[in-house]
């Protein structure tokens, strides 16, 4: 694969691919010496122009643990303070030979418009509100790893579906592999249409909720908390936030995914956050593994 | 984006994807069920003599085609010794010389590896050695797992063609083969391993 741009234009195959090489990789980050030396003097960088510790930092671990080079840019203290194009700042990096260009922006496309201009693979790492296709990976993972398989599994997606690029990319990557996909979400973060992904939007939680194996709960965002889509805390915690009670309405063996960073109390309550069903830290272990698989399938491919 | 593959040509790397695997085609056997199994016995014995302590003995299998030979030693080892030894297996993609340079991307497979390395003598196994970059590259990988007493290298066939210093210390077949040549060990249809040429 040249870049990962996103998992909407990914065959299932191509999916499997990742997920398959991602358990090989599992297992190098529980070694004493986790290291194998297969990019070795390959030079990744880490272009983050949107805060983010876990993305970037599991993006930087990926790239040591496979012996490549990794070097971090951020928009504060770039060149982009001084107004160049960020066209311009990535070619400058592709010039100095860097072998893979990582890519978070807060404008949906740069990932996309960046690839276009440089002869380096390019790895989407979030953008705006269009996808996050690292994060489906590891959430496909994870799924797989606690489940089996997704062929035949009930996913409840729960919160902003409108604003969210780990939604749509969950969406994408879950459907690909099989999984019946329901959607719930106050009706001001549901987009209009949403069924054309072949989702099924439900009216409530628990309609969202019966019987589920898997439970994704999508982060509020600080910037929405006061904003005029959003009820006000209490209120949504009490409609859409995971409590103990509502896991009681998801299969048995449900799991409960969420991409961090929480906000406990709001939609996920400390106690699910913390219990057996949780596999948010499972989530961010195998996300290392994940794009541990992703470099190696980009680097210097043809 | 496309799946990745194995090209197939005379390369370390497409072996060993395709060595167990590609299996049906038709081929000359150069040595049976039987045969294989009085080389694993033979090679049993020849490692305890070199090692004559047991319980410093590991088996590492290099993946996927030293795996049936492993489980062969392992077996004739504890029978001989009385004893089990620990056994892992090590999926040397990662360690390759040719892959991300090459443009070849083969998914790699897990690799176990349930006991330390430190101080153990360790005996690589392979199915088949041939230019010898796949024994280099488990060489690698064992010692970013410890420090091991010794490693020493099993197979059941060596078919010459070095392009590396490497040598064999337990061998249960030479098989002169030129370079153009396959061999592969394979189930028959009857559940048994052969070794045939292609």
């Amino acid at each position: 694969m040249k870049h990962l741009l996103g998992i909407e234009g990914m065959q299932p195959e191509e999916i499997v691919t990742v997920l398959d090489t991602a358990d090989a990789m599992l297992e190098i980050s529980q070694r004493e010496i986790k290291r194998v030396p297969t990019l070795r003097g390959r030079t990744v960088i880490n272009v983050f122009l949107e805060p983010s510790t876990r993305t970037r930092v599991s993006f930087e671990i990926a790239a040591k643990r496979l012996s490549a080079d990794a070097v971090n840019v951020s928009a504060a203290g770039s060149s982009l303070a001084k107004a160049e194009t960020l066209a311009d700042m990535v070619q400058n990096l592709a010039a100095m030979n860097a072998d893979v260009l990582i890519v978070r922006d807060r404008t949906a496309g740069v990932p996309r418009m960046l690839a276009e201009r440089v002869h380096v693979p390019v790895i989407n790492a979030g953008d705006g509100q269009h996808e996050h296709p690292t994060q489906a990976l590891l959430d496909a993972f994870t799924v797989r790893q606690s489940l089996g398989s997704l062929e035949g599994r009930v996913v409840a997606i729960i919160g902003d579906i409108a604003h969210s690029r780990v939604a749509r990319s969950d969406i994408y990557a879950f459907t690909k592999l099989g999984a019946e996909v329901r959607v719930a979400a106050p009706a001001t973060m549901m987009p209009p249409g949403i069924e054309l992904l072949g989702v099924k939007p439900c009216e409530s939680m628990a309609e969202a909720l019966a019987g589920a194996d898997v439970i994704v709960m999508l982060r509020i965002q600080q910037e929405r908390l006061d904003g005029p889509l959003f009820p006000g805390v209490r209120e949504y915690a009490r409609t859409f936030g995971l409590t103990q009670e509502k896991l009681t309405l998801a299969s048995p063996d449900a799991i409960v995914l969420h991409p961090g960073p929480l906000n406990r109390g709001v939609e996920i309550a400390t106690e699910v956050a913390d219990a057996e069903p949780s596999r948010i830290l499972d989530q961010v272990t195998n996300g290392v593994a994940v794009r541990m698989a992703v470099l190696y399938l980009v680097t210097g491919a043809e | 984006m496309s799946v990745p593959s194995s090209p197939s040509n005379s390369s370390t790397a497409s072996r060993s994807a395709s060595r167990v695997a590609s299996a049906r085609e038709a081929g000359r056997v150069i040595l049976e069920a039987a045969g294989i199994r009085r080389a694993t016995t033979r090679m049993a014995h020849e490692i305890l003599e070199r090692n004559p302590a047991p319980e410093s003995i590991a088996l590492v299998a290099i993946v996927r085609g030293g795996v049936p030979v492993a489980d062969m030693l392992a077996q004739a080892l504890s029978e001989i010794a009385g004893r089990d030894v620990p056994q892992g297996a090590l999926d040397v993609t990662l360690y390759r010389d040719d892959v991300i340079g090459h443009g070849m991307r083969p998914i790699p497979h897990k690799t176990r590896m349930p006991f330390s390395v430190t101080g153990k003598r360790v005996v690589l196994v392979e199915d088949v050695v041939f230019t010898g970059r796949t024994v280099r590259a488990a060489m690698d990988a064992v010692i970013d797992f410890g420090r091991p007493a010794a490693i020493q290298v099993a197979t059941l066939v060596d078919r010459g063609h070095r392009e590396l210093p490497i040598r064999v210390d337990f061998v249960g077949k030479n098989i002169p083969t030129s370079r153009a040549e396959k061999v592969v060990l394979r189930q028959a249809p009857s559940g048994e391993y052969e070794v045939v040429v292609v």
